[in-house]
């Protein structure tokens, strides 16, 4: 950590040789230009907050149910992670539930950002009969949290017998509202009008232009709509927790069955939990930036 | 491109002579394309989005159990029933309660988040993530990490408050340390994620009006309450919206804060949503969980067009209020 910190340090200010000392008053709250050490032990502060539940699990799913006895609590890993591991392993079908979790995910958000795109450059830049109306209704439905609809949903899965399985939990996120509405306001901006028509002119029929000109400008967009669209589907937990059986969960509910058990062992439950998290952090890791900047974009919240 | 050339003869494509049916051809592609394109969204989502809410409604008018299906149409008796029901408005309360509990301080501390990291700072890149990283943890696993913080016999947090003498804190029994519970777990997931948003908003105002509101000899506190917060109204009440309607379906959080129990002990920390699960799925009244159904979507409605009205007249005694994509422009800009 302190290691990446002097690295960007250094690449941020790289005429910082030495200067004068400021006085310690603005060493500790800043001068207006350039924050004080107040500043980063709030920022030290806010990274503890952030990562010291997850740190506890870490912990405690490491040692056994002791650890959770103590007065003062461990802050060091023990030594019976793997343990934990295998219980977990033996409660849980935990691969089984990491695939289907990466599956739906998956094809949810390939089917939520193709349809999003689709629709959303036709609001946003074909001229068509209906085009406003059918807009605002998009935007109105926007707000229909689509949770109520379970007990027919649920009624319908049990009719054609899909009940525990994937394609249950799938089907009923392969479009959303907001996906359209997202697509749309970028697409609006960002493809001039005359680009279209030239495509046009050049004889280039509707789908082409789409796909050479809308496409590749949709591209940003399409990936930050990637992003949020599979974290939604990959956290989802209610409806999952109605339509799939124990035998064949997604990563949520298989955590959820483990930590209902009726002798519950925590420092499992917990490994449990950093297990399920892992996948996630990887994501993160990876694409962390773009999650930031897709939600300093504004108006995205899953 | 060959755009600017062939200006002059737009009728005239590059091959010349075009047959009347390739003409024709390409009139219906204009004109049906379009909807081919907005097709599949709204296909799948009558099926999947509408249709189920409609029967819902459908469902609610009737005497209905999971497993002996459509009884008796009963009119809107499922919807007396529940608004009679003392275990409904326990729910509705105890929903209000945790989303108060959540939204009020979770957006004093994304500001003040927010404005820590609206500064020139060294490693900004791992600063933000660091406040976001609690969102990449799922609301199963939080809600399994803090039922164990927030254990009652051994638990981290009643451990540590022994060590100052503080008697153990029932915070799965009693109301309201359960409702602290579980905002701090929907605080901890969005206050970092919040914080973003509105540190965007920061950063679209103007630096030039901070400059001269210090040479004014404004200090940091003034400039925060006459300057920031003004201008980042707009995105405020976004946030406040979106949290509202997050706030009031929550369910993983409650569900797990007690395995057992749908809602603590005594249904003291159950949400509605929560209630409508076991109604349906527990107790297999699908009339009466519909009704809930619709009375908690008439809510949402009714909430969010109080919340926009506001919005609305906070936003027109604005003067001068900084747009979204003004907003996405300047961010655009200062990277």
């Amino acid at each position: 950590m302190s290691l990446l910190e002097k690295g960007t340090a250094r690449k941020d200010s790289p005429v910082s040789g030495r200067p004068a000392r400021r006085p310690l008053r603005q060493r500790i709250f800043g001068n207006g230009l350039k924050p004080g050490y107040l500043t980063y032990g709030l920022l030290l502060a806010f990274f503890l907050g952030s990562s010291y539940p997850l740190w506890w699990s870490v912990v405690v799913g490491s040692r056994t149910n002791e650890a959770l006895g103590l007065d003062w609590p461990p802050l060091l890993p023990g030594g019976n992670f793997w343990n934990n591991v295998s219980e977990v392993f033996d409660t849980i079908p935990f691969w089984t539930a990491l695939w289907n979790s990466i599956l739906i995910s998956t094809i949810i958000t390939v089917s939520v950002v193709t349809f999003s795109t689709l629709a959303g450059y036709a609001f946003a830049k074909l001229r068509f009969r209906g085009n406003t109306v059918l807009m605002v209704a998009v935007v109105a439905t926007m707000a229909i949290p689509t949770q109520l609809g379970i007990i027919p949903l649920f009624m319908v899965m049990r009719t054609l017998g899909w009940t525990g399985e994937i394609g249950a939990v799938i089907i009923p996120s392969l479009v959303t509202a907001f996906g359209v509405f997202f697509m749309r306001q970028y697409l609006v901006d960002v493809i001039p009008d005359e680009l279209i028509e030239s495509a046009r002119m050049d004889g280039a029929n509707m789908i082409r232009t789409f796909w050479h000109v809308a496409l590749p400008a949709a591209k940003p967009a399409m990936a930050i709509l990637s992003l949020f669209t599979f974290m939604m589907a990959w956290t989802d937990f209610l409806w999952p927790l109605l339509v799939l059986t124990a035998g064949n969960p997604t990563l949520q509910t298989a955590l959820s069955q483990l930590s209902s058990a009726r002798y519950v062992d925590y420092s499992v439950v917990l490994t449990g939990a950093v297990l399920a998290t892992i996948p996630l952090l990887v994501l993160f890791a990876a694409a962390g930036k773009q999650l930031i900047s897709g939600i300093m974009q504004g108006a995205v919240k899953g | 491109m060959t755009v600017t050339l062939k200006r002059p003869a737009p009728a005239a494509p590059p091959t010349g002579a075009v047959s009347p049916f390739r003409h024709r051809l390409s009139a219906w592609d204009q004109k049906f394309s379009p909807y081919l394109y907005i097709s599949p969204f709204f296909l799948l989502f009558a099926l999947v989005g509408l249709f189920p809410l409609l029967y819902t409604f459908w469902v609610s008018l009737h005497d209905w159990h999971l497993l002996k299906g459509q009884g008796e149409f009963v009119g809107l008796a499922n919807f007396t029933n529940v608004l009679q029901d003392r275990f409904f408005w326990n729910s509705l309360g105890n929903t209000m309660s945790i989303f108060l509990l959540s939204a009020i301080p979770q957006l004093i501390g994304a500001l003040f988040i927010a404005a820590v990291l609206d500064q020139n700072l060294r490693a900004k890149t791992f600063w933000r993530m660091s406040v976001l990283l609690p969102y990449v943890v799922t609301p199963v696993a939080v809600a399994v990490i803090f039922t164990n913080m927030f254990g009652e016999d051994p638990g981290l947090i009643n451990n540590l408050l022994g060590n100052f003498g503080i008697e153990p804190i029932k915070w799965r029994t009693d109301t309201l340390p359960s409702h602290i519970a579980i905002a701090t777990m929907v605080n901890w997931r969005w206050t970092g994620y919040n914080a973003l948003i509105l540190l965007a908003a920061m950063q679209a105002v103007p630096r030039d009006i901070y400059e001269s509101a210090a040479l004014d000899g404004a200090g940091a506190f003034r400039r925060f309450f006459s300057i920031t917060l003004p201008s980042i109204r707009p995105t405020m009440i976004f946030v406040i919206i979106t949290s509202t309607i997050g706030g009031l379906q929550i369910f993983a959080e409650p569900r797990l804060f007690d395995p057992t129990d749908p809602g603590g002990p005594q249904r003291n920390f159950q949400t509605t949503v929560l209630y409508l699960w076991e109604m349906g799925f527990q107790r297999n009244n699908f009339g009466k969980a519909s009704a809930i159904a619709w009375l908690l979507f008439l809510i949402i409605v009714i909430i969010g067009l109080i919340n926009f009205s506001l919005s609305r007249k906070i936003a027109s005694a604005d003067t001068k209020k900084p747009g979204n994509r003004a907003q996405r422009r300047a961010e655009g800009k200062r990277k």
